[in-house]
């Protein structure tokens, strides 16, 4: 254990570091997105800006903050002001409990690559997640226009049924492993099984059909294709960030790929193993290999989340909702029971 | 100290959203501060150690039943408060009641309360536990609840419905 | 080291504005939230007996007080939708039909 100077100013030093590799992370997913979505498109994408368009979301960057905050005058302005910055700071601070990778050793300090490790874990994301429904909710309401306000509501309505599917399929996750702390769930995955498969919840803990819910209920959580009827361009004019612009649309437009980036690690943590993968090399090379494995793997989850938005078409909103409650909740509930049955028969191997 | 400063700093924050959700005239503020009293609820749930209720809190009621409040405000385009006779007589004798009432009982658990006092964290609620006591000693109540959230899903599905609409004969039918 | 009597002044402090709160707001749902205000400081002091007295069943108490509130809160929503569409007003004081 730390004492408490230490455990400070390790702190502080952990959540510079996160936020400004998240903020650049968000920056190059928006990048990777366009750069993927125009190779699929067979344009270019962003190459003009930088080599392979790479400064191009610096220049967005300087775009949102220098152009014109234009608020409209009928709308309700505390809840329009708040709004954005209640949807970053919910994508934001998720991130505050996911496990990086293992213990590094500092200066004879051993500090876990986590924030915060609490026997909760999971139940903060989903709490957090309940919360950032509010800046969505909020934002359609306050913009006292017809199409932000529809957008709005269905937004909400659509995330609100989401998380339910979500959550459920977390709760296979949670019966194999036995616990909330993400640190302790990822550490049950390690190992191997038949020799040379790794002990991933997605194959040796039988949650690929949760796998697969927590990926569809993921899409619809962050508004993404194929379930983003709520912010399309062709259908509500843009929903409910229609009457918003520069900085705050820039912060809705953080808020979406962050929610997609820890949605993402959640996904590796949960399903993928987190940080399990081969060591070699020497000790300094094993201290960061478990974090590139990490990243790799939320890598792989946001390359297919674009990939599907460049594939798939979006959903009516009724096909949207019905998917939700009449299929995937279902089907999370039978995955439920399943894995409730399997381990009461037959245990798991952690006891 | 620490306990004893995040105990106020919080409480302050309740108090705060609590005297807010009756000052505000629009009840989408009302709504509002609500949230942020069962929010920092949540935060003093956590210092007496009951991390597994401060979760749920967050999730179930800001999280959710929040959310429906806030729903229906901005379905029913739920305007500002008008103050009728009713409202300020209610104001004129049930304020003062209520408040003297509060005092009364403030004063009584001072001088009985005793030299009870809590640490930080002091009944740990893990998960493990909780669970354990919610399945085995607490099974009815946990089923019985169950049941009780299936009725009242069907009680509101079946409120909120439209009326279907009669189909009125009309003179012409072939 | 906080003694028990300060969270149980704030669970009073809570309960006290709820009822304030439904007597004189005269929107159903801002009634409606005080309820759920004071239903909040009920589960304060829950919570702060059950560290007072290390005994569990106290969180477990305030679990159930929330589940039975959710779907209280479901229920009253609806019905308040359905008010609203016949009366098409939320003041209360105008639901009176059945007044002599």
């Amino acid at each position: 254990m730390l004492s408490l100077p230490v455990f400070i100013i390790a702190s502080l030093i952990k959540i510079v570091l996160v936020i400004f590799v998240l903020l650049t992370a968000v920056a190059y997913t928006v990048w990777l997105e366009r750069k993927v979505v125009g190779h699929m498109q067979n344009r270019w994408g962003p190459s003009r800006v930088g080599p392979f368009g790479l400064l191009q979301p610096l220049a967005d960057g300087i775009k949102f903050l220098v152009k014109e905050d234009l608020t409209p005058p009928h709308v309700y302005r505390p809840l329009f002001i708040a709004a954005p910055m209640i949807a970053v700071v919910c994508a934001l601070t998720s991130i505050a409990v996911i496990p990086f990778g293992t213990a590094i050793t500092v200066f004879g300090y051993s500090i876990p690559m986590q924030i915060t490790d609490i026997h909760i874990g999971l139940l903060v994301i989903l709490g957090i997640t309940s919360v950032g429904v509010y800046g969505v909710a909020l934002a359609g309401w306050s913009s006292n226009s017809k199409y932000s306000l529809l957008g709005g509501l269905r937004a909400s309505a659509q995330m609100v049924s989401y998380e339910i599917c979500l959550g459920l399929s977390l709760v296979g996750v949670l019966i194999v492993s036995g616990s909330f702390s993400l640190r302790e769930i990822v550490e049950s995955q390690s190992g191997h099984f038949w020799g040379f498969i790794p002990k991933w919840n997605i194959f040796y803990g039988g949650q690929f059909v949760a796998f697969f819910i927590y990926l569809m209920a993921a899409y619809a959580e962050t508004n993404r294709i194929p379930f983003d009827l709520p912010e399309a361009e062709t259908e509500l004019v843009a929903g409910y960030h229609t009457e918003y612009s520069a900085m705050k649309f820039a912060m809705f437009f953080m808020a979406e790929y962050a929610n997609m980036i820890t949605v993402a690690s959640l996904a590796t943590l949960l399903f993928l193993g987190g940080w399990s993968g081969p060591l070699f090399g020497p000790p300094l090379l094993q201290a960061i290999l478990p974090t590139f494995w990490f990243v790799a793997k939320v890598f792989v989850f946001l390359f297919i989340y674009i990939w599907v938005r460049g594939t798939l078409p979006r959903f009516r909103y009724d096909q949207l909702m019905a998917f939700g409650w009449k299929f995937l909740f279902p089907l999370a509930i039978a995955n439920l029971v399943v894995t409730a049955l399997v381990v009461a028969l037959f245990g798991t191997s952690r006891g | 100290m620490l306990h004893l400063v995040l105990f106020l700093v919080f409480g302050a924050i309740c108090v705060a959203g609590a005297v807010n959700l009756l000052v505000q005239k629009h009840p989408i503020g009302s709504a509002l501060s609500l949230v942020v009293v069962m929010a920092s609820l949540a935060v003093e749930y956590l210092l007496l150690g009951a991390e597994f209720v401060a979760a749920v809190q967050v999730i179930v009621y800001a999280g959710a039943v929040m959310v429906l409040f806030v729903f229906v405000i901005m379905l029913l385009n739920a305007g500002e408060e008008e103050l009728t006779k009713g409202s300020r007589v209610a104001v004129v004798l049930g304020v003062p009641g209520v408040l003297a009432g509060g005092l009364l009982v403030a004063w009584v658990l001072l001088r009985h309360s005793g030299e009870h006092t809590v640490s930080l964290g002091a009944l740990p609620g893990y998960p493990k536990v909780i669970g354990q006591l919610l399945f085995h000693e607490f099974l009815l109540p946990f089923e019985v609840t169950s049941i009780l959230v299936l009725i009242a899903i069907l009680g509101a599905v079946f409120l909120a419905s439209k009326p279907e609409a009669t189909p009125r004969p009309t003179g012409k039918e072939n | 080291m906080v003694p028990i009597s300060y969270y149980l002044i704030l669970s009073g402090i809570l309960f006290a504005c709820g009822v304030i709160g439904f007597l004189i707001k005269r929107n159903i749902i801002t009634i409606f939230m005080s309820i759920e205000l004071m239903l909040n400081g009920v589960n304060l002091s829950f919570v702060a007996f059950a560290a007072q007295w290390h005994h569990l069943s106290g969180q477990i108490f305030v679990f159930f007080v929330m589940v039975v509130a959710a779907a209280e809160t479901a229920v009253g929503l609806a019905i308040i939708i359905a008010v609203f569409r016949t009366r098409e007003t939320l003041n209360v004081d105008q639901v009176n039909l059945l007044k002599l």
